[in-house]
């Protein structure tokens, strides 16, 4: 099975390319096409995972290669290869992927009944998912970029899907700019660990590094080989060089790197574009928020964890930002009112989470490491299903807004209960929800390796989602309806629509028992190092904590929109209120600097120079071939006189200059 | 006479020549103008073979122009039905009203 998983990433492309050129005209077919290859990809993925699971010892598994072909090569010793690489990551990835991308074509199928162009939408929903395959399982940083850069493409082609819209239009160019905005910090990270330390491979990057930070603790028992080698020894070479501004050479290359991953898993303050990209067809949002997109940045600084945990303030810039992220978000999604952003906000600060679990880890604590693998998880499941159940809202009462919803359980009651469970998984309901393991992991990892700010930090998140997600589900679904009544009598469940959310119930709850087990399947993807450990329970106050706050954020939630009618009739005048509800004005923040500053003081002298001086040389040498161009077009004036003077002309000046006369 | 002369006399000739092709409007006139420049460039073919210096070989210099006075009465013979031709179609043998030359 090993050997074959390459299949599981031709079968989404196969139905990309089948349903892009042959049944574009036919959505069901399409749709039924691309269902069967993702389902093909989902079951081999799943085979792929219970093999894995069910092989040999309890410890490390070598890094797979599946295959590898040799692209190019830049120098003799530097060649880009494109293949496949397996590891705990990539296999819990591709399992959570595929899953997710059967669930979602299925959902698809219910959401676009009434779409014209939903031939077009299922191959590129393919497409996106193919792209994402191949960046899980990328062995170099190169071939990574490249799905990388293919998933910001086709996140572009979807959350643009409706380009009748405006807004739509607006919004995918807004997430194309922005991730492709920190994509070129990432090119010149890559560039930057290909030449100063000789390698693009994930192997080579993460083995040197595990080398090079177990020599620093007295451990040198590692055998080394191939590009390994060589980036051990750049790295040991470059060990106490000043660097430039303070940072060494490889805190350079992780951090631009990462700001790659900043920008696609949308954290603060290059996260503008993952609320504007609800624009698109939910399904999309919800694969997006799930699977395929934001989880990117943090699949990327985790395959490269060894390598950023050996660099200097790497680690704790990724922590910092985390951290930053997972409050900001939250406390902006306890002011929004459009049911998509709330989820969108909810997204941002949970993926602060696995930000911040990630930077608290080390080499010798891997801990956060495997919570925040655990918690991509996890997440994966309970916020496809969150989104899922709010693209049935909306279709059932045609609103985006909370305010316009309420009492809905009794219209919808399968959404009422799932999304009821989902909701219980994120706000962290103890012990019966996946969402409960994963972030009182991360939280206990934090504390237990010394990174009290961000435990706390995570704490207050932890409360936070709990009231969010509790004002979320009380002002949908309790309370009376308050929108217009003529949806509402026609408001129904789909079956393709409730049928994956029902089954999405499922991993949002027993996600999180693997965990319990302590499997090797979320332990870590350093190679040959420290023996991943678990969080010492020494901190165990953390856990009562953490139910306290999510039970304490649920009930504040109850208390305030569940128990009795809400009225969104006066807008809040609370200065402190407003100011969170418009996002802190980050957005404007953006447009006043491109509009008024890059705008005026840079584009503006740039259109300048454009118009006078490059337009002007082409201009004017136009202008003197047209001239010339005039004065002989008054010759040619079909007069044979004139003709036979010229050439009598022309030939006695030949004899002149010949030196005949 | 000398060759000074026969050559003064062709200069004369082909200068004619050119004034009439370019002062004369009607294409037979035009035709004789050709033929005069031709005539003379002749003369000058004809005078050198027979000034020739002693021992030099003057037979094309006499032969050659023989040849060409046959080879233009043919071409001359085209072209005239050229005009012929045109002045069927065009009705117009005036060359400045013929001024297709210049699209």
């Amino acid at each position: 099975m090993i050997e074959s998983s390459w299949m599981i990433l031709l079968l989404p492309f196969i139905s990309f390319i089948g349903g892009i050129l042959f049944l574009h005209k036919q959505p069901k077919l399409a749709a039924g096409f691309s269902i069967l290859c993702n389902g093909a990809a989902m079951v081999m993925a799943l085979i792929l995972a219970v093999g894995f699971l069910s092989s040999d010892d309890t410890g490390y598994h070598a890094l797979a290669h599946t295959w590898s072909y040799d692209w190019f090569a830049i120098t003799d010793t530097l060649t880009v290869s494109i293949g496949a690489l397996l590891d705990p990551i990539s296999i819990m990835m591709l399992v959570v992927i595929t899953v997710i991308s059967t669930l979602v074509h299925t959902y698809s199928i219910g959401y676009m009944e009434n779409d014209a162009s939903a031939g077009r939408f299922f191959p590129l929903l393919s497409f996106f998912v193919f792209s994402m395959l191949g960046l899980v399982i990328a062995p170099t940083l190169v071939q990574m970029f490249v799905f990388w850069e293919l998933v910001g493409v086709s996140s572009y082609m979807l959350i643009g899907f409706w380009y009748h819209k405006p807004s739509a239009v607006a919004a995918s160019k807004k997430a194309f700019i922005i991730t492709r905005f920190a994509d070129a910090f990432f090119l010149t990270g890559i560039i930057l660990m290909a030449t100063q330390f000789g390698s693009i491979g994930f192997d080579a990057i993460n083995q040197g590094a595990t080398a090079f930070s177990s020599m620093n603790t007295a451990n040198p028992s590692f055998s080394l080989e191939g590009g390994a080698v060589q980036v051990f020894t750049a790295l040991a070479a470059q060990e106490g060089s000043a660097g430039f501004l303070g940072l060494n050479l490889l805190s350079w290359a992780t951090i631009l790197i990462f700001i790659g991953g900043w920008g696609k898993s949308a954290m603060f303050p290059l996260h503008v574009w993952l609320p504007d990209a609800m624009e698109g067809p939910t399904p999309v949002s919800s694969i997006i928020h799930s699977a395929t997109m934001v989880v990117a940045g943090i699949y990327l600084t985790a395959r490269l964890f060894p390598v950023f945990a050996v660099a200097e303030y790497t680690l704790s810039v990724v922590e910092f930002t985390g951290a930053i992220t997972a409050l900001f978000a939250a406390i902006i999604a306890c002011t929004q009112r459009d049911i998509k952003r709330i989820l969108a906000f909810s997204t941002l600060s949970q993926l602060g989470y696995m930000m911040f679990s990630l930077g608290v880890a080390d080499m010798e604590h891997t801990a956060g490491f495997t919570a925040s693998m655990f918690h991509v998880f996890t997440h994966a499941f309970f916020k496809c299903l969150l989104f899922l159940s709010a693209g049935l809202i909306i279709h059932s009462v045609h609103s985006n807004d909370i305010a316009l919803m309420g009492g809905l359980r009794k219209k919808l009651k399968g959404t009422y209960f799932v999304t009821l469970l989902a909701v219980c998984a994120i706000a962290g309901v103890p012990f019966l929800f996946s969402g409960f393991w994963s972030k009182e992991e991360i939280i206990m990892a934090a504390w237990s390796n010394g990174h009290q700010c961000s435990a706390i930090i995570g704490l207050l998140v932890g409360g936070l989602t709990a009231f969010y997600m509790g004002r979320y589900f009380f002002l949908i679904f309790h309370g009376e309806y308050r929108g217009d009544a003529h949806h509402l009598e026609h408001a129904h469940e789909n079956k393709f629509m409730l049928f994956p959310m029902v089954l999405l119930a499922i991993p949002t709850i027993i996600a999180g028992y693997p965990m319990l087990t302590g499997h090797t399947f979320f332990n870590t993807v350093i190679p040959q190092a420290t023996l991943p450990t678990h969080p010492d329970h020494s901190a165990s106050w953390i856990m009562p904590v953490a139910i306290a706050m999510a039970i304490g954020g649920l009930l504040v939630a109850w208390l305030k929109y569940g128990r009795r009618a809400v009225s969104f009739d006066t807008p809040s005048t609370n200065i402190v209120y407003r100011c969170i509800s418009n996002k802190f004005y980050i957005d404007e923040c953006y447009i006043f600097v491109t509009k008024k500053i890059i705008f005026r003081c840079v584009a503006a002298p740039m259109k300048l120079c454009d118009d006078y001086i490059v337009d002007g040389i082409i201009h004017s040498s136009a202008a003197i071939m047209r001239g010339c161009a005039a004065v002989i077009r008054h010759w040619q004036n079909g007069q044979t006189h004139v003709y036979l003077g010229l050439m009598i002309i022309g030939l006695a000046l030949l004899a002149w200059f010949g030196g005949a006369l | 006479m000398n060759l000074t002369a026969c050559l003064s006399l062709s200069a004369i000739l082909f200068s004619f020549g050119i004034f009439g092709l370019m002062t004369r409007r009607k294409i037979i006139a035009m035709l004789l103008a050709i033929e005069l420049m031709l005539n003379a460039a002749l003369i000058n073919c004809v005078a050198f073979a027979y000034y020739a210096p002693a021992g030099a070989d003057t037979d094309v210099g006499s032969i050659l122009p023989i040849f060409i006075v046959a080879i233009t009465s043919a071409e001359m013979a085209v072209a005239l039905a050229v005009i012929v031709a045109m002045y069927r179609k065009r009705k117009v043998i005036d060359i400045e009203r013929l001024e297709d030359l210049h699209d």
